[in-house]
Order: C-alpha cells, then sequence, then structure tokens
C-alpha cells in the first residue's frame, strides 16, 4: 500500500505528500457516495413514514430525552476526535491516544444506546417485521449503527498502530482519513435526528 | 523494508496547513446550539408543527455546513476546490435522487 511513497526515495517530500492527499481526496469520494446510500435510505423512510400497518409509530417508539443523549455523544465524540487530530498534528502520541480512547468510549455509548434502543423496541413487538415503517427505520438506523461500528473497530486498529509504532506520517494520514469518516457519521446522524426522530415525535 | 529516511521531516499534518483546537471547539459551540434549538422546540412544542418542522429542517442545513466547515475543514480555498466539486456533484445526484423518489411516490400514493 505504501510501495508508491517508500520507492519515492529521499529529496521527494512533495511527492510523497501529493500520494497522502491522493488517498485523502479518493476517500473524499467514498464518503459522497456513502451520503447518497444514507440519502436514499432517507428518501425511503419518508416514503415508508406512514405505512405503519396499525403498528406503533414514531410518536410511541421514539423517546426525546434518549434521542438528544445519542445526539450529545455521538457530536461529543466528533468533538475529542478533533481534540485527537490536533494532537496527532502536533506529534504528541499520548495526548491524541488519550482523545482517540475518549472518542471511542463515547461512540461506544452512542452504539450502546442504539442497541439498547432497538432490542426495546424488538421485544415489545415493534421490530423490523412489524410494518414498512418499521423496516425502513431499523435499515436507516441499523446501517447507520454498522458505520460507527466499522469506525469503533478502526478507531481500535490505528490506536494500537500509534501505541505501536508511533506517530508518522503515514499513521497520521490514516488517522486523518478516520477523522473523515467519523465526522461524517455525525453528519449523517444530524439527518437522521431532524429527518426520523424530532418529525416522529411531533 | 526500512523506512525511508525523510519519515520524521515530514509534517504529521497531511494537508501541511496549522491544526489549532480553535475551530473543533467553535463547531462544536454551534452544532450545539444548533441541536439543542429544534429539540427544545419539539419538547416545548412552542410552535406550530409545521413551523417546528421549517426551524428543524433549517437547523439541519446549517449544522451540515458547520461541521463541514469546523469539522472536516472544507472552506472555498484552492486547496479544497476538488472536495467542494465532489461535495457539490454528490449534492447534485442526491437531490435528482430524493427529490424524484419523493415526487414519484408521492404521487402514486395521492392517486391510489
Amino acid at each position: 500500500m505504501t510501495d508508491a511513497v517508500v520507492t519515492a526515495g529521499a529529496g521527494e517530500e512533495t511527492e510523497a505528500e501529493r500520494a497522502l492527499d491522493e488517498r485523502a481526496y479518493g476517500f473524499w469520494i467514498y464518503l459522497m457516495s456513502d451520503a447518497i446510500i444514507f440519502a436514499l435510505l432517507l428518501a425511503t423512510f419518508v416514503v415508508m413514514s406512514h405505512s405503519t400497518a396499525d403498528g406503533p409509530g414514531g410518536q410511541t417508539l421514539f423517546r426525546l430525552p434518549h434521542t438528544f443523549a445519542k445526539t450529545m455523544l455521538l457530536l461529543a465524540s466528533s468533538t475529542t476526535f478533533g481534540f485527537a487530530s490536533v494532537a496527532i498534528a502536533a506529534g504528541q502520541r499520548r495526548r491524541s491516544l488519550a482523545w482517540l480512547s475518549v472518542t471511542f468510549l463515547l461512540g461506544l455509548g452512542f452504539l450502546a444506546m442504539g442497541i439498547s434502543e432497538f432490542y426495546g423496541m424488538a421485544v415489545a413487538g415493534a421490530g423490523p417485521w412489524r410494518s414498512g415503517f418499521l423496516s425502513a427505520f431499523f435499515t436507516l438506523v441499523g446501517t447507520h449503527g454498522i458505520h460507527v461500528s466499522v469506525g469503533l473497530v478502526w478507531i481500535v486498529l490505528l490506536g494500537c498502530e500509534v501505541a505501536l509504532r508511533g506517530l508518522n506520517p503515514f499513521v497520521a494520514s490514516r488517522l486523518c482519513r478516520l477523522g473523515l469518516f467519523w465526522h461524517f457519521l455525525d453528519i449523517v446522524w444530524i439527518g437522521i435526528f431532524s429527518v426520523v426522530y424530532l418529525p416522529g415525535i411531533l | 523494508m526500512p523506512a525511508p529516511p525523510q519519515l520524521s521531516e515530514m509534517p504529521t499534518s497531511p494537508h501541511g496547513g496549522e491544526v489549532t483546537i480553535k475551530p473543533y471547539l467553535v463547531g462544536a459551540v454551534l452544532a450545539l446550539v444548533l441541536t439543542a434549538v429544534p429539540f427544545g422546540l419539539v419538547a416545548a412544542r412552542a410552535l406550530r408543527p409545521i413551523q417546528i418542522f421549517v426551524v428543524v429542517g433549517a437547523a439541519a442545513i446549517t449544522q451540515v455546513v458547520v461541521h463541514l466547515r469546523y469539522f472536516l475543514h472544507l472552506d472555498l480555498k484552492p486547496a479544497s476546490q476538488n472536495k467542494l466539486i465532489a461535495l457539490c456533484f454528490a449534492a447534485v445526484v442526491l437531490l435528482i435522487l430524493v427529490g424524484g423518489t419523493l415526487w414519484i411516490m408521492f404521487d402514486l400514493n395521492y392517486r391510489r
């Protein structure tokens, strides 16, 4: 993966930096395609939002404090990842590891709340099989949850890399892409609480 | 393979620019306000539902811009031009797909 950079040889820093920049751009393109997936899942949810098949709707299922707490956890984790990015750019290994750990715990809290919400709904007979509305809801929020889980695994892996190998430009560039991914998931969550939860509770 | 000698000389910030804590703090405060307002309105039901929908939508769009600007460091400088073009393209695709989906499906619902 780093062949192009390693064979560039000494005195060609700009070449290596350009390669890392290109990777960030490629990752950005992936994020845009991911945004389209989430937008389509949101559109599907809006189409399905009244197809409750006489089952429970958003007003009975969604709880405002629970959603607000989830939102706060994800926003806080996005901010702490920003602090980690600052520490990484400054080459502070321990501090970046500390902020990455905080980010991981906040993200884990978000995921745990989501899983307990899903479990509570399924136990109450409001699983994805109940109605078109619930199928669309579980698909949308579940896809976001899977992305967050992948992000958490990624944080652990890169955290190990920082701990074992220290900060170098390659690790920093990977962390930068992870940061893009993590902040992007928070943006998707804005769409979810604004389209799914708040109108559902109203 | 041994690490190339220039490793330690390269900046660990991939984009060269100075990374400070300030944009993250500004972004977090703005995002907090733009989250608290729609949640507060829904909790208090201070306005009519249609008005709340408008505020929720406006706050969401503003918050997306805040996140892009302060967390993802997207700006109007030449360095982010390519990213901006990709974002605009995605936005156009997204508007066609989402707008088209909603238009067609609600029209079908209406004709049923």
